[in-house]
């Protein structure tokens, strides 16, 4: 089981995205695909945009070591957040801070999550400084940051690697899904659940 | 920052840069590793905890990262390198 980590607000601060209904989604969908995590043999997992951290926390513990754990945040209120979280839950995760994963070795990533800036915004909105923004503004159909990172992945990923990340409906997850098959993806839905007025999924795209 | 986290990290998106990698780490600690690979270095078990030791156990909190092509530093703050790059850099 994929243990939920505690956090402390006071470790957040206003300019981190507080763990919400996307975040605990994203945390039940890696739960169920649990076995596939542990079972494979990711060398190097990196977390994009890890926030308050809960997530690259829970899967630093839960594969026990096994794997190089790495967060990424272009925030750095959320990378001292990532920091204190994984130090609160005793689990392993290096931190850096940088704009999407354009700092990391080509071919490295084995196995990448990414809770993405989802929600439609005016474009402007992304670009107001390196705080709270970061984690929510998306831009035209939220597809913006997205969008920038998708062309980066073939590069970045190794062979039959996996990445797993949170849509809204908005983001048109069946545009995406062709987006990535034709970047030699195949895209999967893990996991789906309406909170408020944002319907969600995990989708799953592994490298073929 | 672990030392292992410097081997996945690179500079290559500067611009005029090419390969940007291995950066290079300014820091008072250096290694205890012998220079140059050893022959047994699969089974001799004391160079291996060494290897373990500096890769996975000894933390960088303050230091440099550089790039070996263009000389851009990359600081690393209370163990978190910031690899961010300016608009006129990329």
């Amino acid at each position: 089981m994929l243990a939920t980590p505690d956090w402390r607000l006071d470790d957040l601060g206003e300019d981190v995205y507080e763990p919400s209904e996307d975040t605990f989604l994203l945390l039940d969908a890696l739960e169920a695909e649990l076995p596939r995590l542990v079972g494979g043999s990711a060398r190097l997992v990196v977390e994009l945009g890890s926030g308050a951290g809960l997530v690259i926390a829970a899967v630093s513990r839960a594969l026990q070591g096994g794997a190089h754990c790495v967060a990424v945040d272009i925030n750095p209120a959320a990378c001292r957040a990532t920091q204190a979280t994984a130090a609160l839950n005793d689990a392993r995760v290096e931190v850096i801070r940088g704009d999407l994963l354009e700092c990391l070795l080509p071919g490295a990533i084995d196995l990448l999550i990414f809770n993405p800036p989802y929600v439609v915004t005016h474009a402007d909105e992304i670009y107001q400084g390196d705080g709270i923004n970061r984690s929510y503004a998306g831009g035209a159909r939220g597809r913006q940051v997205m969008d920038r990172l998708f062309p980066q992945l073939p590069r970045l990923m190794s062979a039959r690697s996996c990445f797993y990340m949170v849509v809204i409906d908005e983001n048109e997850p069946q545009e995406i899904a062709a987006l990535l098959g034709d970047l030699g993806f195949e895209s999967s839905v893990v996991m789906r659940r309406r909170a408020g007025i944002e319907r969600l999924s995990v989708m799953k795209f592994v490298r073929l | 920052m672990k030392l292992l986290t410097h081997n996945f990290l690179t500079s290559r998106c500067l611009k005029g840069v090419n390969v940007g990698y291995p950066l290079k780490i300014v820091l008072g600690h250096v290694g205890e590793l012998p220079q140059a690979l050893i022959e047994d270095y699969e089974s001799n078990e004391d160079f291996l905890k060494k290897v373990h030791h500096v890769l996975l156990e000894v933390d960088v909190i303050n230091g440099e990262l550089v790039c070996p092509e263009s000389g851009r530093k990359f600081p690393i703050t209370s163990g978190i390198p910031n690899m961010l790059l300016n608009e006129d850099e990329v």
